[in-house]
C-alpha cells in the first residue's frame, strides 16, 4: 500500500487540504467520469470533509455513485426540508480516486436554530407521536415500491413487433418500453432512498438521547452495552437466517440432511436433490419459499453492484447449512431464543436502573428508554427492504440493461455497464433504441470498450492507494446528529484519526468494542463471500464488513473482526447473541491483518492484537 | 466459640457493634454473618482495652495528658508518645484479659498449633474519618505464636498514641474518652495475589463498574505503594472487562522466615504478565457486587487468593471520595418526554 502523495501545505491542527489530494497520475480520465457536481473544486477547501469509509470502503465504480447521490439527496431533503433538524441541513458529497468524501451543512446562527427548532417540534415531534402509524403506512408505501420494481418489464427488441401489439393497435415500440423502463428504474431507486430516510434520523435520535444519558449517568458504561438495551430481536433482517436453521431442520426430517457436506456446491446439492426423489422435491419447494424474499439479502451493504444477493449466489447460505445441520443432529436448538433473549434485555435494563442514584433518574430514564424501543425497530427493520431487497432489483434490472447493452456489442460483458454513469448508460440506451429503429449499427460498440477499460483500470489502481480518513480544516464544536447517528464523527474521533498517522508501527488494531470476551486464533480474511467455505471451525473471520447475510457464519467462527460497523451493527449484535467477541469499524483490519496469521481480538475493549 | 465482653467472634458482631468491635471488626463481622469468605477470626473488644487502659490510669493519667495538648505542640507530644507507648507495650494485661485472649486464640487455631495470624487496629471512629484515621494505627501480619499475637494487640493499642495518631486527634477536636481501639485477630492469608477494589470508578465515579487493583504475594505490598498493580475495570452487570492495565510488578511481599512480612523480587516470567485470569476478575467483580449490595452504598474493599485459589476478603469499607460530592442529576423526568430528544437535536451538546 503506498499512500497519496500529498504535499501541499495543511493547516495547523488539520487534515490534508482536498485541494493537495491528486489524482492519481494516469487516471486523471477515469476521476473525469464522475459527473462535475461531485468533483472536488478550490472552494472545498474551506470545509471539512471525512471519508465514508463505512459505506463506500472501496473505490466507486462510476455507476454505483447513484447510490451516493441518491442517498445523500434524501438524507439532505429530510433533514433540511422535511424535519428541519435544527443545527443541520444536508450533506454533500465529493470523490476523488474512487473515494467518497462528504461533508455535513451546519446552522451555527442561533435565530436561524430557534426557527428551525420551532419547525422541528411540529414536525418531528408529530412524527414520533404517531410513528406506529406512519410506521405501517411506511411498510405499505415500500411494499408498493418493491412491487412496481418487480413487475418492470423484461428488456425486448424483436426483430419485428409482436403481431398482437399491432392489432391492438399498441402504435408504440418496444425500443420506447426500454427507455421508459430505464427511467423507471432510476426513478425508483431515487424514491426508495426517500424511504429509507423518512424515519431513520429521528429514530437514532432517539436511541442517541438514551445513549446520551448512559454515558453522562455511567461515564464507562460501553456503547455495547447501550446497544443491547436498546436492540430489538424481531426485526425482518434476522429473517434470511432463520430461514436457513429452518431449511437445516427440514432437511433433517425430510432424510436428506446426508446431502449437505462441506466442499459440496449448491449446484450439486440441487441436482442430487432433484434426483432425490419426493424428499428431494419437497425441500426444494421449501427452499423456493425461503427464497422470496429473505434471500434478497446481499453479501455487503448494499452499496456496490458485486455485492451479490443469497437468490444471485447461493454460496453464502448453502456453505452454512451443513453447520446447522450439524448443530441440530447434536440435539442443539436452532431457532433463535428470543423469549430468553428478551428477559435478558429486560433484566438489563432494569439492573442498570437500579444503579441510579435517584428516583428523578429512574424517571427520565424510563421514558427515554421507552421511546427509544417505541422507534428504534425502524432502524432495524428498514435495512432489509432498502439496502437489500430493493437493491437487489435495481442492480439486478441494471444489469438486464448491461446484458442487453453486450448482447448489441456495446461491451464483452453485461457486468461492464456499472462503469458507465446512470446518465451515459441513458445514452448508450438512447444509441441502441435509434439503431434498432433505424436499422444502422449503433455507434456505442466503437465508443465504450475503450472508456470501460481506463475506467476499470482506475478502480484498479485506486484500490492500491490509501487515502486520507479526513480532509480540510478540523471544525471546533461538531454539532451535527446526523454525522454523528450515521457515522460517528465527534471531536475525539476526530482527534483520534489525526494522532493515528504519527505512529503507524503498532501491532494494535483499534476499532468498536461490539461484543465482550477475549479469543486468539487463526485469522481467516476473506474478502468475498464466495471465500466463506474457507472459514474452519474456531478461525476468526476477518472481513469488511460483516452484514446480515453472514449471520450464518458465525455457528463457527471463534470471533469477528471487520472494517466497517458500528456498536449497532448486525454483526455487533449477531456476535453478542452468539457470545462471540467482536471488534468492527478498526476501518483497515482487512489490510493490517494476513489470512493465516494469529491474532487476539478483545471485543470488551476493541483492541485487536497482530501476535505474530 | 462463645462471644464475651472481651472478645467477639466475627460470626456474633457486626456494624451496629462499632463500639464494641470497631469498624474494621464490625465489617468483617457482616461479611462473616452474609457467608462471604473471610479468615476466620475474632475482635479484642473496647472493653479489654478499656479495662487495660483504666489500669494504667490508676497509676498516672493518660487521657487527660493528652488531651492538654493541641495538635501543633509537637516537641511535647514526641515524648509523651514515646512515653504511653511503652507503658501500653511494658505492662501486664489485667489477668482476665490475658486468659481470655489465650483462650481464644486456642480456640481459633486449635490446640499445639501455631498458624501465622493478621492483627489489625480496629478503631471505632466514624465512617468519614475512618478511611484516614484508619491508616494510622498499626496492623501486624503473618504473626506466629500466642505470645507474639499478644504482644502484637498490645502494639496496636500503642499505636493509638503514635504521634500522627495523637496529632490527628488533636487538630481535629475529638474527645479522648471517645477514643477506643478492638484488635481484630484473624487467620492469615497466604496470598497467591492479593489487591484491592472499589465498586465504583474512582475516576469517574461511574457506579455501573468495578475497579480492581492486583499484584502477586500479599495485599501490603500494593495497600504501601511499594509495587504498581495491574488495573482492570469490569462492567457490574454485564461483566465485561473494558481496562486491563498490567504492569510491571518488580516486587512482592512474602511471609517472612521468622514471623512478619519479607519483600522479595518477582521472578522475571511473572512481572509483566496479568495476575488475574477473567474468571477471577469475574468472581471478584460478583463478591463485590454481593458486599456492596449488602451495605447499600459503594465499597472499598480488600481481598486475597490464597494458594488454593480461593478469594477471601479482608476488609471492606465504605467509599468516600465520590460518595460524599454533590452530583446534579443527569436528567429530571419531562413533562413531554419528546423534550429529551433536543438534547440530541437541540444543539450545543
Amino acid at each position: 500500500m503506498s499512500t497519496i502523495n500529498v504535499n501541499a501545505p495543511t493547516k495547523a491542527k488539520g487534515f490534508p487540504l482536498p485541494s493537495s489530494l491528486k489524482v492519481v497520475p494516469g487516471t486523471e480520465q477515469a476521476q473525469a467520469a464522475y459527473p462535475y457536481y461531485i468533483q472536488f473544486t478550490k472552494e472545498d477547501d474551506e470545509r471539512f470533509w471525512f471519508y465514508n469509509s463505512m459505506h463506500f470502503p472501496e473505490p466507486m465504480c462510476v455507476f454505483d455513485m447513484i447510490t451516493a447521490e441518491a442517498a445523500y439527496c434524501a438524507l439532505g431533503s429530510a433533514n433540511t426540508r422535511i424535519h428541519c433538524l435544527p443545527t443541520t441541513l444536508g450533506i454533500d458529497c465529493r470523490i476523488i480516486n474512487g473515494r467518497v468524501y462528504i461533508g455535513g451543512n451546519g446552522v451555527t446562527d442561533p435565530a436561524e436554530i430557534a426557527r428551525r427548532t420551532e419547525e422541528f417540534k411540529r414536525r418531528a415531534f408529530y412524527y414520533y407521536a404517531n410513528w406506529e402509524r406512519l410506521f405501517a403506512q411506511w411498510k405499505d408505501k415500500m411494499m408498493g415500491l418493491i412491487r412496481s420494481a418487480e413487475a418492470l418489464p423484461k428488456l425486448e427488441l424483436p426483430e419485428f413487433e409482436p403481431l398482437e401489439h399491432v392489432h391492438a393497435g399498441r402504435g408504440i415500440a418496444s425500443n420506447h418500453y426500454i427507455l421508459e423502463t430505464y427511467q423507471k428504474t432510476i426513478e425508483g431507486y431515487f424514491r426508495m432512498w426517500h424511504h429509507h430516510f423518512e424515519f431513520l434520523l429521528l429514530g437514532y435520535g432517539a436511541y442517541l438521547t438514551f445513549f446520551d444519558f448512559c454515558k453522562k449517568a455511567f461515564p464507562e458504561i460501553s456503547d455495547q452495552t447501550v446497544a443491547r438495551m436498546v436492540a430489538g430481536l424481531e426485526a425482518e433482517i434476522f429473517r434470511p437466517d432463520d430461514e436457513l436453521r429452518r431449511l437445516a431442520k427440514c432437511a433433517i426430517e425430510l432424510g436428506v440432511d446426508k446431502e449437505f457436506r462441506e466442499g459440496k456446491s449448491p449446484d450439486e446439492i440441487i441436482k442430487s436433490l432433484q434426483k432425490s426423489g419426493e424428499s428431494g422435491q419437497s425441500w426444494l419447494r421449501e427452499l423456493a419459499v425461503a427464497r422470496d424474499p429473505w434471500f434478497n439479502i446481499n453479501v455487503g451493504d448494499g452499496f456496490y453492484h458485486y455485492h451479490r444477493s443469497w437468490n444471485d449466489d447461493l454460496s453464502m447460505p448453502f456453505a452454512a447449512l451443513p453447520g446447522y445441520i450439524e448443530n441440530a443432529r447434536r440435539g442443539e436448538r436452532l431457532e433463535r431464543q428470543t423469549d430468553k433473549l428478551m428477559a435478558e434485555r429486560k433484566q438489563l435494563i432494569a439492573d442498570y436502573r437500579e444503579l441510579l442514584e435517584t428516583e428523578e433518574e429512574r424517571a427520565a430514564y424510563d421514558q427515554m428508554i421507552q421511546l427509544a424501543h417505541r422507534v428504534f425497530p425502524y432502524v432495524e427493520g428498514h435495512k432489509f427492504y432498502c439496502e437489500h431487497w430493493y437493491t437487489n432489483l435495481f442492480f439486478n434490472k441494471i444489469r438486464e440493461f448491461g446484458a442487453l447493452l453486450a448482447k448489441h456489442g456495446f461491451f464483452p460483458s453485461a457486468e461492464e455497464v456499472f462503469h458507465l454513469t446512470h446518465y451515459e448508460l441513458e445514452s448508450a440506451i438512447v444509441d441502441l433504441m435509434m439503431s434498432w429503429s433505424n436499422g444502422s449499427a449503433p455507434r456505442g460498440p466503437e465508443r465504450w470498450p475503450a472508456i470501460v477499460r481506463e475506467r476499470k483500470a482506475g478502480i484498479a489502481e485506486w484500490a492500491k492507494h490509501e487515502t486520507p480518513p479526513a480532509l480540510g480544516p478540523v471544525p471546533d464544536i461538531i454539532d451535527d446528529p446526523a454525522s454523528l447517528m450515521l457515522w460517528g464523527i465527534t471531536r475525539e474521533n476526530l482527534d483520534r484519526w489525526l494522532k493515528a498517522g504519527e505512529q503507524p508501527n503498532s501491532n494494535e488494531i483499534k476499532g468498536v468494542a461490539a461484543s465482550n470476551g477475549v479469543v486468539e486464533g487463526v485469522a481467516r480474511v476473506v474478502k468475498a463471500a464466495e471465500e466463506i467455505d474457507r472459514l474452519h471451525h474456531g478461525d476468526i473471520l476477518v472481513c469488511q464488513v460483516t452484514n446480515p447475510s453472514w449471520a450464518p457464519v458465525f455457528q463457527k467462527i471463534a470471533a469477528a473482526v471487520s472494517d466497517i460497523g458500528g456498536s449497532m451493527s448486525h454483526a455487533a449484535i449477531v456476535a453478542r447473541e452468539y457470545g462471540l467477541p467482536a471488534v468492527v469499524g478498526t476501518g483497515t483490519a482487512t489490510q493490517k491483518i494476513k489470512d493465516g496469521q494469529r491474532i487476539r481480538v478483545d471485543g470488551g475493549r476493541g483492541v485487536v492484537t497482530l501476535l505474530e | 466459640m462463645k462471644s464475651s465482653d472481651t472478645i467477639g467472634w466475627f460470626a456474633d458482631i457486626g456494624l451496629s457493634d462499632r463500639l464494641a468491635v470497631g469498624g474494621k471488626g464490625g465489617s468483617l463481622g457482616e461479611l462473616t454473618r452474609e457467608s462471604i469468605p473471610v479468615p476466620p477470626g475474632f475482635v479484642v473488644c473496647t472493653s479489654a482495652f478499656e479495662r487495660f487502659l483504666s489500669a494504667l490510669e490508676r497509676e498516672e493519667p493518660i487521657r487527660s495528658r493528652v488531651e492538654a495538648l493541641s495538635g501543633h505542640e509537637l516537641e511535647k507530644i514526641t515524648p509523651l508518645s514515646q512515653q504511653l507507648r511503652k507503658r501500653l507495650e511494658n505492662t501486664p494485661l489485667p489477668e482476665e484479659v490475658n486468659s481470655e485472649i489465650l483462650a481464644a486464640l486456642t480456640e481459633l487455631c486449635g490446640a499445639n498449633s501455631n498458624p501465622p495470624l493478621a492483627v489489625r487496629s480496629s478503631a471505632t471512629t466514624e465512617d468519614a474519618a475512618d478511611a484516614s484515621f484508619a491508616g494510622l494505627q498499626d496492623t501486624y501480619l503473618w504473626v506466629i505464636g500466642a505470645e507474639a499475637t499478644l504482644r502484637a494487640v498490645r502494639s496496636c493499642w500503642a499505636s493509638l498514641y503514635s504521634v500522627p495518631s495523637i496529632v490527628y486527634r488533636r487538630n481535629h477536636g475529638m474527645p479522648e474518652s471517645a477514643v477506643s481501639m478492638a484488635v481484630v485477630v484473624q487467620g492469615m492469608v497466604n496470598a497467591q495475589k492479593a489487591g484491592v477494589m472499589f465498586t465504583r470508578s474512582p475516576l469517574t465515579g461511574d457506579r455501573s463498574v468495578v475497579t480492581i487493583e492486583a499484584a502477586w504475594g500479599l495485599g501490603s505490598a500494593i495497600v504501601s505503594g511499594e509495587v504498581t498493580p495491574d488495573r482492570f475495570v469490569v462492567a457490574k452487570i454485564t461483566g465485561e472487562i473494558s481496562v486491563r492495565e498490567i504492569s510491571d510488578k518488580h516486587i512482592q511481599h512474602v511471609p517472612a522466615p521468622g514471623g512478619g512480612i519479607g519483600e522479595m523480587e518477582t521472578p522475571e516470567d511473572l512481572r509483566r504478565v496479568p495476575c488475574l485470569n477473567d474468571d477471577e476478575i469475574v468472581a471478584l467483580k460478583e463478591l463485590a457486587r454481593r458486599i456492596e449490595r449488602h451495605y447499600g452504598r459503594p465499597q472499598d474493599i480488600e481481598w486475597a487468593i490464597d494458594q488454593a485459589g480461593q478469594i477471601l476478603l479482608l476488609q471492606s469499607r465504605p467509599e468516600t471520595v465520590w460518595s460524599s460530592k454533590e452530583r446534579a442529576p443527569v436528567a429530571k423526568p419531562a413533562e413531554d418526554p419528546l423534550q429529551h430528544v433536543m438534547k440530541i437535536f437541540g444543539g450545543r451538546r
